[in-house]
Parts: structure tokens; C-alpha cells; sequence
């Protein structure tokens, strides 16, 4: 299994999208580092991008790689090995090699120009993110046998986690602010793994006191060992579940 | 050898195999033919697992393949297309393919060396032609001194000398007792490499038996003329039966 994964990490760092992606993520942050030199600040603008952008790499590149390596698939699939190496194999060598983008992209000018705790939650939460989406792009390939669908199907998750999921959570707020919340907006929040990545990052860069009470109710709850804990294995969760799924299906699947 | 036992593989309402039995011995070949969607590719690829079926069992050696994935160290399988990851070298692919089939310490290169693979150990994949894939992908399904091959549309796309060297290769296997399933378009190929046809239509096993047998039936010299004699003489059965 280590040398699949091996040989396919190798064949994905040298596609031209994958070194774009560094490159792109690069540039980014060195410019915000020229504009300020305060880490913390970089790190904050950075969030955005991170939030945005790595879900979407993530998911649209690994469903078109699936789809591409279909006949590959296929013809490892006719050697004498378990479904589940091959698709695990798959699973590992991608994220691993986009995780590694991610890394050097936004990784080496911080290591630069200073590093930081918020620094390195911000590289945790990106690796995060993308081991996610990655295991949500394997579900969206393996739900239907047409690419393009796929791709749209992945498009949907990316959608409704990045923009839709947000707007239902401020619309509830709205709609029942008489009633405390706080609970029931961190439960929410679990089951976004964009939000969750959100409010960690915020958390670390102690900005916030300007999320007023909610915000206290936060600090304190994700501030403690156990909060970050929660966090983390919330994430993980994400990760796992749809991947978990995803094997389900593909072992039964017909190629 | 191989047996398929009452296999039946319908993908939503279409029905693709139907009702197939069809017993395989080691030591002959098998040229498997029908028109385009009639199920070749199906039967091929629910014997490597690939394509898991409604209904019915697949035996090979005596043993069910449902779940099983250790019996296909016994089978080399060449695909109709062969599509690799880019930016992966040949020597690369080799050496992984040798990495998952553990146990060979004795691999067969022959093929690599009479197509001169080893000149382009180097080259990443994305840089090949259509016809090197081709020679890739046969050497690699020769690779392993299995048992069974599976050859999917085996000269498909190689240029003349290459073919004779590939049709060399599959009948110095095939007198050396090997079982081997080829499916072609190229009815004068299989004439020369095959002992047995397999013809499928629609799903249904209609013809099996040896090509001797079948121009003699048919009382024509070639196979191609006596595949055509065989699917006039269907049509005319069905429509008097009508």
C-alpha cells in the first residue's frame, strides 16, 4: 500500500494544478506579510482565503483526479489486492499531497517572516479542512458514475458549507435572539466543519472580546483543553464519516 | 477452470447478462465475440470482480469469487483502455504493479524487451502514444506467470510489427497450457489464437464451442465468414419461430 500511495503522491505533486495551488497560496501570503508584519493580522486576512479557497481546491480537484484515474482504478482493482487498499491508498496519497501544497504554500513564508501560535492553528486548520473535503469529494465520486454530475455534486457540498449553512445558522439567531443561545449555536456549529475551523482561528487571535457575551461563552469553552479537544475530534469526525461512507459504497460499486 | 453459473447483471432496467453458463478449461483460448453492448465487457469484468452480479456465482478453481479478491493473482488482465496517471513514469508503474503482486520473484520481461520498453523507462505517461500505452498495458499482463489471461481488444491500435510480436507472445502462452479469454473485432487475429468461440448477443450465450466445429457447421473456411453464416442462420431460426 505505501508504495501506491508513493507513486500516486509523486504523479499528483507534479500536475500543474497542484503546483499552482502552492504557488497561489504562496503569493498570498507573502503580499500580506508585505503589506503588515504583524503575524497575527496576516493571519486574519489569511483566514478568509484558507476558509474559502482550500474547501474548494480540495473537493474540485480530488473529484476531477478520481475521474481521471478511473481506469487506473480499474485496472488496480483487477490485481490481486482489497478494494479497500486501493481506495484507502487513493484517499491518503491526495490528501496527503494537497495537504502538503497547503503546507509549503502557506507554511514557508510564515516560517520566514515569524511564526506564531495563531500561525500554526491557522496551518492545522487548513490541514484539517482539506483532509474534509477531500473524504467529501470521494463521496460525491463514488455517488454517481458521470463526472460532471460528480463535480456538481461536490460543487453543492462546498456550497452549502462555505455560504448556505451560514445563513441558515444567522437566520435562527435572528429568529429566536430572545432565547439563550449559546448552547445551541455551538451544536450547530459542529456540524460545519468551515464554522468550527472559523471559530477556532478567531479564538486563537483573541479578537474575541468583540463578539461580546457569545464571545466570552466561546473563549471559554473552546479556550480549555477540553474545547479544543471537542474541536479537534469534531473535525476528525468529518473526515472520517464521509470517507467511511464513501468505502461503503465503493466496495459494492460496479466499475 | 472458470464457471459462470446462471449470471445475471441488469444495470437499472437493462438487462446485460442474462442467464449465462458458460465453463472454461485450462489449456484453451477463448475468443469471446458479439456486437458492440452485448455483454463482453461485462462478463469480462464480473470475472475480475469488477462488476458484481445481480444474480448467480462465479467459480473459479472451484471456489466462489464473491468477496475474494486472492484468486486474481492467477489472472494477467490486459484493459481495452489504458489509461494511466500522468505524470507517472513507466518504470514507476512497473515497479508498483511488481510491489502489489508480491510473491513473483520470477517476473516474465519478454515483452518488455521485444517491444523495447526499457528504452523508455523514463518517460512519464502523459507522453506516450495511444500504441505505447497499448504495449504498456500487455506488458504488464504479462508480466506475472499467471494461469488465465484476460486480453481485452489485445491488438486494438498497435501497429503490424508489434501485433505479431503480441500474437507471438499469446500463443507461445497458450501452448504452454495457459487459459486465455480474448475478446476482438479482428475475426482473422482470433482465428489464429483462439481454439473455442464464445458468441454473445444480447446478453445470451449463443454459440460455444470450438471453431473447428463451428466452420464445419457453417461449412466456411474463415471464422469471420462462419461468425456471419452463424448470425444468418440465428436470425432465420428466430424468424421462422416468430
Amino acid at each position: 500500500m505505501t508504495r501506491i500511495i508513493k507513486y500516486i503522491f509523486y504523479d499528483i505533486v507534479r500536475t500543474r494544478f497542484v503546483l499552482l495551488y502552492t504557488v497561489f497560496l504562496w503569493v498570498s501570503t507573502f503580499a500580506l506579510f508585505q503589506l503588515d508584519s504583524d503575524t497575527s493580522k496576516v493571519v486574519l486576512s489569511l483566514l478568509n482565503i484558507v476558509l474559502m479557497v482550500v474547501p474548494l481546491i480540495s473537493i474540485i480537484f480530488t473529484t476531477i483526479h478520481f475521474f481521471n484515474s478511473y481506469e487506473f482504478i480499474e485496472l488496480m482493482l483487477a490485481q490481486p489486492v482489497n478494494r479497500k487498499v486501493i481506495f484507502l491508498g487513493e484517499y491518503l496519497a491526495v490528501a496527503s499531497s494537497l495537504c502538503g501544497a497547503y503546507v509549503a504554500g502557506v507554511g514557508i513564508p510564515m516560517l520566514i517572516f515569524g511564526a506564531n501560535q495563531s500561525a500554526v492553528a491557522l496551518l492545522f486548520t487548513g490541514v484539517a479542512l482539506t483532509c474534509v473535503f477531500v473524504s467529501m469529494a470521494f463521496l460525491a465520486s463514488v455517488l454517481t458514475r458521470d463526472k460532471a454530475k460528480a463535480i456538481g455534486i461536490a460543487l453543492l457540498f462546498w456550497f452549502y458549507f462555505s455560504l448556505l449553512y451560514d445563513g441558515i445558522l444567522l437566520w435562527v439567531v435572528y429568529s429566536f435572539s430572545d432565547y439563550p443561545l449559546e448552547k445551541i449555536t455551538l451544536t450547530l456549529i459542529a456540524f460545519n466543519p468551515v464554522d468550527l475551523g472559523r471559530i477556532i482561528m478567531l479564538l486563537q487571535l483573541d479578537i474575541s472580546a468583540l463578539m461580546g457575551y457569545t464571545g466570552a461563552f466561546y473563549k471559554d469553552f473552546f479556550g480549555s483543553s477540553l474545547g479544543i479537544l471537542f474541536s479537534g475530534s469534531i473535525l476528525f469526525l468529518w473526515a472520517i464519516v464521509p470517507l467511511w461512507t464513501a468505502l461503503r459504497i465503493f466496495i459494492r460499486k460496479d466499475l | 477452470m472458470i464457471s459462470f453459473k446462471n449470471i445475471n447483471k441488469a444495470f437499472g432496467k437493462l438487462q446485460v447478462l442474462n442467464q449465462v453458463n458458460l465453463d472454461m478449461a485450462a489449456g484453451k483460448s477463448y475468443a469471446l465475440i458479439g456486437p458492440n453492448g452485448s455483454g463482453k465487457t461485462t462478463l469480462i469484468k464480473s470475472l475480475l470482480g469488477l462488476v458484481i452480479p445481480t444474480s448467480g456465482e462465479i467459480l473459479f478453481d472451484d471456489k466462489r469469487i464473491t468477496n475474494d479478491w486472492k484468486y486474481r493473482e492467477k489472472i494477467g488482465y490486459m484493459p481495452q483502455i489504458g489509461r494511466y496517471p500522468d505524470n507517472m513514469r513507466i518504470g514507476q508503474l512497473f515497479d508498483m504493479m511488481k510491489n502489489i503482486r508480491q510473491g513473483h520473484d520470477k517476473t516474465d520481461e519478454e515483452l518488455i524487451d521485444s517491444f523495447k520498453l526499457y528504452k523508455i523507462y523514463d518517460k512519464r505517461m502523459h507522453a506516450l502514444s495511444g500504441g505505447t500505452r497499448q504495449k504498456v498495458s500487455a506488458a504488464l499482463a504479462f508480466m506475472f506467470n499467471v494461469p488465465v489471461f484476460i486480453l481485452d481488444e489485445p491488438t486494438a491500435g498497435l501497429d503490424p510489427v508489434s501485433v505479431e510480436i503480441l500474437k507471438e507472445k499469446i500463443l507461445h502462452e497458450k501452448q504452454r497450457g495457459k487459459l486465455m479469454i480474448i475478446t476482438s473485432h479482428v475475426l482473422s487475429d482470433l482465428d489464429e489464437l483462439a481454439s473455442d468461440v464464445v458468441y454473445i448477443f444480447e446478453g445470451r450465450i449463443q454459440y460455444n464451442d470450438t471453431i473447428e466445429k463451428l466452420k464445419i457447421e457453417t461449412n466456411e473456411k474463415r471464422l469471420g465468414k462462419a461468425i456471419a453464416t452463424l448470425i444468418r442462420q440465428k436470425e432465420l431460426l428466430a424468424s421462422v419461430t416468430e
